[in-house]
């Protein structure tokens, strides 16, 4: 189905434990590289875990356990002695609610770039700029970089959020919801960016609106109970689903 | 008697219990600033006492207790924060980090005064520090800690979690995370209370007793193995241990004054501290 | 984005990173030995206590030091035992509770349920001012405040007694009684509350059969903290309750605790002698009084929340 793209993200076989409860069964999935894949699923389904096991974020919950694995350009990320900051740098994470750090503008964007010392002032001008281009803040807020990031509107502190993710250079960026605190203005704002985005990054996105999916998305997997129960192109997804429960969780039958 | 008027006695009284209590600080402050602050002059801040300590003013006593607190402030407030950074940031939950939070509620329980024995024993008398303002100053410490590592954990815990994974998930290290993006956050209501904690030792007498406080010592302490007057401890002597107490009486009052200032100085810079920090927060 | 990535590639990033990982990995030991120190103090305290304590009884008897009354170290037929101490320390524990249970309950109930927001938020530090008084200067008013009140009050030749402790400790006791238990009492979730005033009870009856019966335990745990400033209190009751180590036989009796007796006394004596030793024994007998003490409220207050 997805022979002819290049596979950035490859999912063995992957499970997920809190405890004893299971979170994800058996994951098998290919994200492709350059394009975007929508995770969607009814609240609950493990679609936000499964983006936390690409980046490991799940390593920072006490009790929890992965088996199977996740192979990143080849290498599994889940290996043992894999340098968990390293794999990071190479995968930018946008999260649910804007969550900018209570500094200026500027000093969001070049925090991760002078964390890994970068110490040049105008190499760290230049990718704040750049950063900020990317993520189509620019224009809004370059009279004003040293004004707190905390004062600026929702929609343009999650442009933040990605700018700061872009400025650490990564090749995948991961998406939790990244609209779902947005009014609809700024929610329209962010997916043009994300279609920009893509050129040059794979994404992936979870998203709790399967309109958000059908409009931005390359490729849609459909979660339900911690399984993947079909994944594919959106638009295959959407208009000829293969599997009864996707065909209901589209119709809104349920969930 | 309706549900109505028993409401109205009920509320009363819990009022009256109330307005008692504030009644009893306000005794306690009236009676020592109006008659502590008639004694208190240029003279009596900056000299020492003099005459069988019937006369002059309590120098020492201010200095000694104002190094005493430094060597306690140098001691608990890294140790504090530095065990808290633990607690917050690091510590998986289980029974190690169970026994710690235990070890530290059980620290706060401890009577003052075992912890004099304890300095005593320790700092005295095993590592020869003898009776000493560092003796003294490390015993305060170990009594402060307990509270400079809860209200260090509070104000980490307070710093939003969306800072440590937004930090992390850049790729940045975990220390890097830390010292950047959490600890200056938490540095508000670390300071508030580091001072509180500071603000109670600098009061305490019980665990200065044996450790290093000095009954008549008319010069500042000229090294930290000297021993030292302070305060709290000088108050003591004067209100029991001077044999013409009734003379002295008033420098007594004058020693309190400056002592409560002291205290309730330290209490409003930090009750000034969190307010601003909350407000901050707010925002 | 491409000339970003270029330019970015080109940059010299520090070669930190093996560096980094041991750097992390020390740093994390290094906070957890700061942690470790709060365990390595406790067991200190109470191993120095015994080592120090404990060579007490190659002279007296455990059973006259923990049977005897008489304390008297320092005669030509010394005696060592702590009884008597031990009671007087319980009887201004006792009296302090008396007074500042009621009391405490009752402004913490009325900081919680009754106070508005604003007049709480300058009710709570006020309070906080009286936890900051040294006891000190609380005990130094017992002596010039209090003492002679009670003196000229029930006519007496000095107030310096039981009562007088009794009251001071509970000034003492009441912040740590208040905060511990308003934090209970308004932990008591919203629903109990709403649930009984929708049955048409009014808030002073909801108060006294919902909320404080189910903020009971954090109540315990506040009165036994409380007990527990009170039993290991030093300066107040060394200053103002009459330094006689005696039995009291009335509410009016001179008399020394625990705590007084080893303020008192260590300062003069030798070290490594009986009478050393059997001062820090007191002082292991009241660590574990005030452990044991402090526990149960520990118990109580984290029995369900473990997890913090």
């Amino acid at each position: 189905m997805l022979q002819n793209s290049k596979e950035k993200i490859v999912i063995k076989d992957l499970n997920f434990f809190y405890n004893d409860f299971q979170a994800l069964k058996n994951i098998d999935l290919k994200v492709p590289a350059e394009k975007i894949t929508a995770l969607i699923g009814p609240s609950g389904c493990g679609k936000s875990t499964f983006l936390r096991t690409l980046n490991r974020m799940n390593d920072l919950i006490d009790c929890t356990k992965v088996k199977g694995e996740v192979l990143i350009d080849g290498h599994n990320i889940y290996q043992k002695g894999l340098d968990v900051v390293e794999l990071r740098k190479q995968i930018g994470m946008v999260f649910q609610d804007p969550n900018p750090f209570p500094k200026s503008i500027y000093d969001n964007v070049a925090y991760g770039p002078k964390a890994h010392g970068i110490k040049n002032k105008e190499v760290l001008d230049q990718i704040v700029e750049d950063s900020l281009k990317a993520a189509a803040l620019w224009d809004e807020v370059k009279d004003r970089l040293d004004k707190s990031a905390m004062d600026i509107s929702g929609g343009q502190q999650q442009r933040l959020c990605i700018a700061r993710a872009l400025a650490v250079n990564p090749d995948i960026l991961l998406m939790d919801e990244p609209t779902s605190a947005l009014d609809p203005i700024a929610t329209a704002k962010i997916e043009e960016l994300i279609k920009d985005l893509k050129e040059d990054y794979t994404i992936v996105i979870v998203t709790h609106s399967m309109q958000q999916a059908a409009r931005v998305s390359d490729y849609t997997a459909f979660f339900l109970l911690g399984e993947v129960i079909e994944h594919g192109p959106t638009e295959k997804i959407f208009e000829r689903p293969a599997d009864e429960r996707t065909e209901d969780y589209i119709t809104g039958r349920f969930g | 008697m309706t549900d109505n008027l028993k409401q109205k006695l009920g509320f009363g009284i819990l009022r009256l219990s109330t307005w008692l209590i504030l009644f009893i600080l306000f005794i306690i402050l009236y009676d020592i600033i109006s008659k502590g602050i008639g004694v208190i002059s240029w003279e009596f801040l900056t000299t020492a006492p003099r005459s069988g300590m019937t006369e002059g003013g309590i120098w020492p006593a201010v200095i000694g207790t104002v190094l005493v607190t430094m060597i306690t402030a140098l001691f608990a407030v890294p140790i504090g924060v530095f065990a808290a950074i633990y607690l917050n940031e690091y510590a998986s939950q289980g029974k190690l980090t169970r026994t710690i939070r235990m070890a530290i509620r059980n620290l706060a329980g401890v009577p003052s005064i075992v912890y004099g024995l304890f300095g005593l024993a320790l700092f005295v008398k095993n590592l020869g520090l003898g009776t000493s303002v560092l003796s003294a100053g490390l015993t305060l410490g170990l009594l402060t800690l307990p509270v400079t590592i809860t209200a260090s954990e509070e104000a980490l815990k307070s710093v939003p979690n969306s800072y440590r994974h937004g930090s992390l998930a850049l790729g940045v290290s975990k220390w890097h995370t830390i010292r950047h993006n959490v600890l200056p956050n938490a540095i508000p209501g670390i300071l508030t209370g580091a001072i509180l904690g500071l603000s109670r030792a600098a009061g305490e007498t019980a665990p200065i007793l044996f450790t290093g406080a000095a009954f008549f010592l008319p010069r500042i302490p000229d090294s930290l193995g000297s021993q030292f007057m302070a305060l709290p401890y000088h108050l003591y002597i004067l209100s029991t241990q001077h044999h013409s107490i009734g003379v002295v009486r008033p420098i007594a009052y004058g020693t309190a004054f400056v002592l409560i200032v002291l205290v309730l100085i330290l209490n409003l810079v930090a009750i000034f501290i969190r307010y601003r920090f909350r407000k901050n927060l707010s925002k | 984005m491409t000339d970003l990535r270029l330019e970015q590639e080109e940059i010299e990033i520090s070669k930190k990173d093996k560096l980094t990982k041991y750097k992390e990995k020390g740093l994390k030991i290094f906070f957890l030995l700061n942690g470790i120190l709060a365990i390595i103090v406790l067991a200190g305290i109470f191993y120095l206590l015994l080592s120090e304590g404990l060579p007490t009884f190659e002279e007296v008897s455990i059973r006259e030091f923990f049977t005897s009354f008489r304390w008297n170290p320092t005669s030509r037929n010394p005696g060592y035992g702590i009884l008597s101490l031990v009671i007087s320390t319980l009887a201004v524990t006792i009296g302090a509770l008396l007074f500042s249970v009621p009391v405490g309950i009752a402004a913490a109930a009325y900081l919680a349920e009754v106070a508005r927001p604003k007049e709480r938020e300058i009710l709570k530090p006020v309070i906080e001012i009286l936890a900051s008084i040294p006891s000190v200067v609380i005990g130094f008013l017992g002596i010039v405040l209090l003492g002679p009140i009670i003196a000229r009050t029930f006519g007496l030749s000095n107030g310096l007694n039981v009562i007088n402790g009794s009251i001071l400790l509970g000034v003492m006791a009441l912040p740590t009684i208040i905060s511990i238990s308003e934090d209970a009492i308004s932990a008591v979730p919203k629903e109990y509350k709403e649930a009984s005033l929708a049955l048409g009870t009014n808030r002073w009856h909801t108060l006294v059969k919902v909320t404080i019966p189910a903020a009971l335990s954090g109540i315990t745990a506040a009165i036994m903290l409380g007990m527990g400033r009170a039993i290991g209190e030093t300066m107040a009751v060394l200053m103002a309750t009459g330094n006689a180590p005696a039995v009291p036989r009335s509410i009016f009796s001179s008399i020394r605790t625990m705590t007084a007796t080893i303020a008192i006394e260590l300062g003069e004596v030798p070290f490594n002698t009986t009478h050393y030793h059997s001062l820090f024994a007191i002082g292991a007998v009241l660590f574990v009084m005030t452990f044991l003490v402090n526990l149960v409220s520990d118990l109580v207050l984290h029995k369900y929340g473990e997890g913090e």
